[in-house]
């Protein structure tokens, strides 16, 4: 296959992906933003959400003050913010044109039509009529497009190339999201740590467990209340869950894998370590080296994957 | 001008009254027609404009940004009236076709070897020579097959001839990247959705099978240095008007779509940057013309192409479809020539008739030209795409003052030919079905053997009165049906 075309291919799953982690992320904030709690924890949220990808300069040189509502129309809406859920989409269909040929009709179609709908969708105010079911929505096409990749795409170096795209930025995404979460709340792991809280604690801990639809799979695990350690262990070291790091680096060893070629057998061995610490890793250790910075060092590591899957794959130098 | 006369014999502009003669191929859809309830057509066009829409068959258009600022990227307006030929009609037509592209291949070959036909006096040399089409690099080189033009788009009109008939006449000869044939088939396709009762009541020749026949050409063009050729499509990218097609033909083989910044050469042979490492390509179906394929050769800005591919050719490791100066073949100067062409490597009579035309280089025909303007077309003779011509009974006064200026000036840059009334086909238009004119593009693909799909892509002129079908300039297209026996 070109290499150009496997790029393609990656960045177009990567961006669905992300598409839709926004999105599970500005919900899971927008429905906390609706319960009791102090104008603070409110901001340190949708703070929280603009840190997540390094958006901030950008955000406050076009909107100033972090507000709820500007947050929301900068993640959403905003086709000059690169990382809003309507660029993503735009960038995920443009690279799906780029190969379409490579795509089988119902793939591409599916991203086209995704496309064409959101933008008619936010024009049409849908989004603020009902933010919550304006996310659903591209949740839901988010899997309509996972599920008609799977269900019709030949099982060769193309599917390969979208699934380690999909696992890749599902990896990132989940630990940003963990990273701002926690470490968003004034401890670096225990909540607001104060007793007096604790009600806000079960919101706030069930909130990220639903963004990552995670809320009934902890109770089917732990059949416990819900505590900190735990959604951190469900989240990072559980491989039946299927946002986790390790599930997530699970598949993005056994896509490069199938993938192999001369130059990237360190690439996989990389991968493969990675995902090693996962498996045999313990959350006490972790929480040993602090959250935070387990999951910068983790992130950094994804990220310096996708540089090598790049260099072997993608975008090889001129021979 | 009004009138039916692709469905009719008789020419009255009445299409529902039985004043007029049907056409007996035309018989069976008329009365389909007439029986379908009044909101039918409506419906069926928004159906289809929704699923050409969904499906991305668009072509982008430069520069045009919409509301939101994003790049445009624009249907072609789809007609539901078939377009329908008569099978006898079409096995003249295809001989006539046959006859023409063979004859134009041998021609070029002939430019850029011996020369015999200018020998023979009957092209002038400078026509040739000095036409800007003609690529010196060309000159000597062996190709695979001696075949040039490997697909070529060959426009043809039915109009009334000095008898008074109806003939077809062959209006250009496209052999440089002929473009459409992705609307022949996606035209197709979506009527047998729209209409598939049509198909049972009508016996109507298929073309799904393009695709296939193009690869297999393509294949058999390759150079002798490979057993299993590869074969890519080459395309400028996805901003490119025609990218969709690219895309839909190289899908449809099942062939890769490069770009220029895929492809690179080594020890005299042509690579492509994949996942596993370079792999060879032997044959390039190129949809990028001529000046932007090698910047070591043609234009030195360009990216599109490939630095060294000119070598690689030249040195026979790689077939580029079509060839290289193919263009010196498709000039309006050269077009004249054609009929004699065809007697000289033929040795037989032309089965399909140029459109009479002046050469303005000529003194006689450029008094003539000027004296006629309000009743000619003046064509350019580099010009495309419906650019650069006057439609004398269509032009203003002013108009055609200011052309005759510049045909003093540059006569040799002209040719002036009668207007034809081209034949006008019922379309389905805001105003309820009426008359607009239509031309028709068959693809004609040489191999070891000449053959195309039956039929090919029919453009229509939408606005009422105009001549000019070109999709830049407001044109649509209609599916194509020869009917079988």
């Amino acid at each position: 296959m070109l290499s150009r075309t496997a790029d393609h291919l990656f960045w177009m799953s990567r961006y669905t992906e992300r598409a839709e982690n926004t999105a599970r992320l500005l919900d899971v904030n927008y429905q906390t933003s609706l319960l009791p709690q102090s104008d603070d924890v409110a901001l340190v949220g949708w703070q929280g959400l603009i840190g997540i990808s390094e958006l901030m300069p950008a955000y406050t040189e076009k909107y100033g003050d972090v507000r709820a509502r500007d947050v929301m129309e900068f993640m959403v809406k905003d086709e000059d913010n690169p990382s809003s859920i309507v660029s993503c989409l735009g960038a995920a269909r443009e690279n799906a044109r780029a190969v379409r040929g490579t795509l089988t009709t119902e793939v591409w179609e599916t991203q086209n039509q995704t496309w064409l709908e959101v933008r008619r969708n936010l024009k049409a105010g849908a989004f603020e009529r009902d933010p919550g079911q304006f996310f659903e929505w591209v949740k839901f096409h988010s899997h309509l497009s996972r599920g008609v990749t799977v269900g019709t795409m030949l099982m060769d170096e193309a599917l390969y190339f979208m699934r380690l795209g999909t696992f890749l930025e599902r990896a990132d995404n989940t630990a940003r999201l963990m990273d701002v979460k926690f470490h968003g709340v004034h401890s670096d792991f225990y909540g607001t740590a104060q007793d007096s809280k604790q009600e806000y604690d079960f919101y706030h801990w069930s909130a990220i467990l639903r963004s990552v639809s995670g809320f009934e799979n902890y109770r089917k695990v732990y059949r416990d209340v819900i505590r900190p350690e735990r959604v951190a262990e469900l989240l990072i070291l559980r491989p039946d869950m299927p946002r986790s790091l390790h599930a997530s680096l699970n598949e993005v060893v056994s896509n490069l894998a199938l993938l192999a070629n001369d130059p990237s057998s360190d690439t996989l061995r990389r991968a493969g370590k990675l995902c090693a610490e996962l498996k045999y890793g313990h959350m006490d250790e972790i929480l040993a080296t602090g959250l935070h910075a387990f999951l910068t060092q983790f992130l950094d590591r994804v990220n310096d994957l996708g540089a090598h899957i790049s260099r072997d794959f993608l975008m090889p130098a001129a021979q | 001008m009004q009138k039916f006369d692709e469905m009719y014999t008789t020419l009255p502009y009445e299409f529902f009254s039985g004043g007029s003669k049907i056409r007996d191929h035309y018989k069976i859809y008329d009365e389909w027609l007439a029986r379908q309830p009044g909101d039918m057509m409506a419906n069926r066009r928004e159906e289809a404009e929704m699923i050409f829409r969904r499906v991305g068959i668009t072509f982008a258009v430069y520069g045009d940004k919409d509301e939101q600022g994003a790049g445009t990227e624009r249907l072609i307006p789809f007609d539901l009236i078939p377009r329908i030929i008569a099978a006898q009609e079409w096995a003249e037509l295809e001989r006539g076709l046959v006859q023409r592209v063979t004859a134009l291949n041998r021609f070029i070959h002939d430019c850029y070897h011996d020369q015999e036909i200018i020998k023979a006096g009957l092209v002038p040399a400078e026509q040739l020579i000095g036409n800007t089409q003609f690529r010196p690099q060309m000159v000597g080189v062996a190709v695979a097959g001696g075949i040039y033009s490997h697909i070529s788009g060959v426009d043809i009109v039915r109009a009334l001839n000095a008898k008074g008939e109806p003939e077809y006449f062959v209006l250009e000869d496209n052999l440089r990247v002929p473009s459409g044939v992705s609307y022949m088939l996606e035209n197709r396709k979506m009527t047998m959705r729209l209409f598939p009762e049509l198909f049972s009541a009508h016996k109507v020749a298929p073309v799904d099978h393009y695709p296939d026949m193009l690869l297999e050409t393509l294949r058999e063009s390759s150079p002798a240095t490979t057993a299993e050729p590869t074969v890519v499509v080459l395309t400028p990218g996805m901003y490119n008007s025609a990218y969709f097609e690219h895309a839909f033909l190289a899908q449809q083989m099942g062939v890769e779509l490069v770009e220029g910044q895929d492809l690179f050469t080594k020890d005299n042979f042509l690579y492509m940057r994949t996942t596993r490492g370079p792999q060879r390509v032997d044959v390039i179906y190129r949809r990028v013309d001529d000046d932007f394929l090698d910047p070591k050769v043609f234009r030195k800005d360009s990216t599109l192409g490939c630095a060294g591919l000119m070598d690689v050719y030249r040195a026979g490791h790689v077939t580029i479809c079509n060839a290289v100066g193919t263009g010196v073949a498709d000039d309006k100067s050269i077009y004249p020539y054609v009929p004699k062409m065809i007697e000289f490597y033929l040795g037989e009579k032309p089965l399909l008739s140029n459109v009479p035309t002046l050469m303005c280089r000529n003194a006689d025909d450029l008094l003539y030209t000027l004296d006629n303007l309000k009743d000619l077309v003046v064509k350019e003779v580099h010009g495309a795409g419906g650019y650069g011509m006057l439609v004398g009974p269509a032009a203003t006064k002013a108009e055609i003052d200011t052309f005759a200026q510049m045909l003093r000036a540059h006569p040799d840059r002209y040719i002036a030919q009668p207007t034809l009334s081209l034949s006008s086909c019922p379309t389905f238009v805001e105003s309820g079905i009426a008359p607009r004119h239509i031309d028709l593009r068959p693809y004609v693909l040489s191999g070891k053997k000449v053959q195309m799909a039956p039929g090919g892509l029919t453009r229509v002129a939408l606005k009422e009165g105009s001549l000019v079908v070109n999709s830049s300039q407001g044109g649509g297209t209609k599916d194509t049906w020869v009917l079988e026996v």
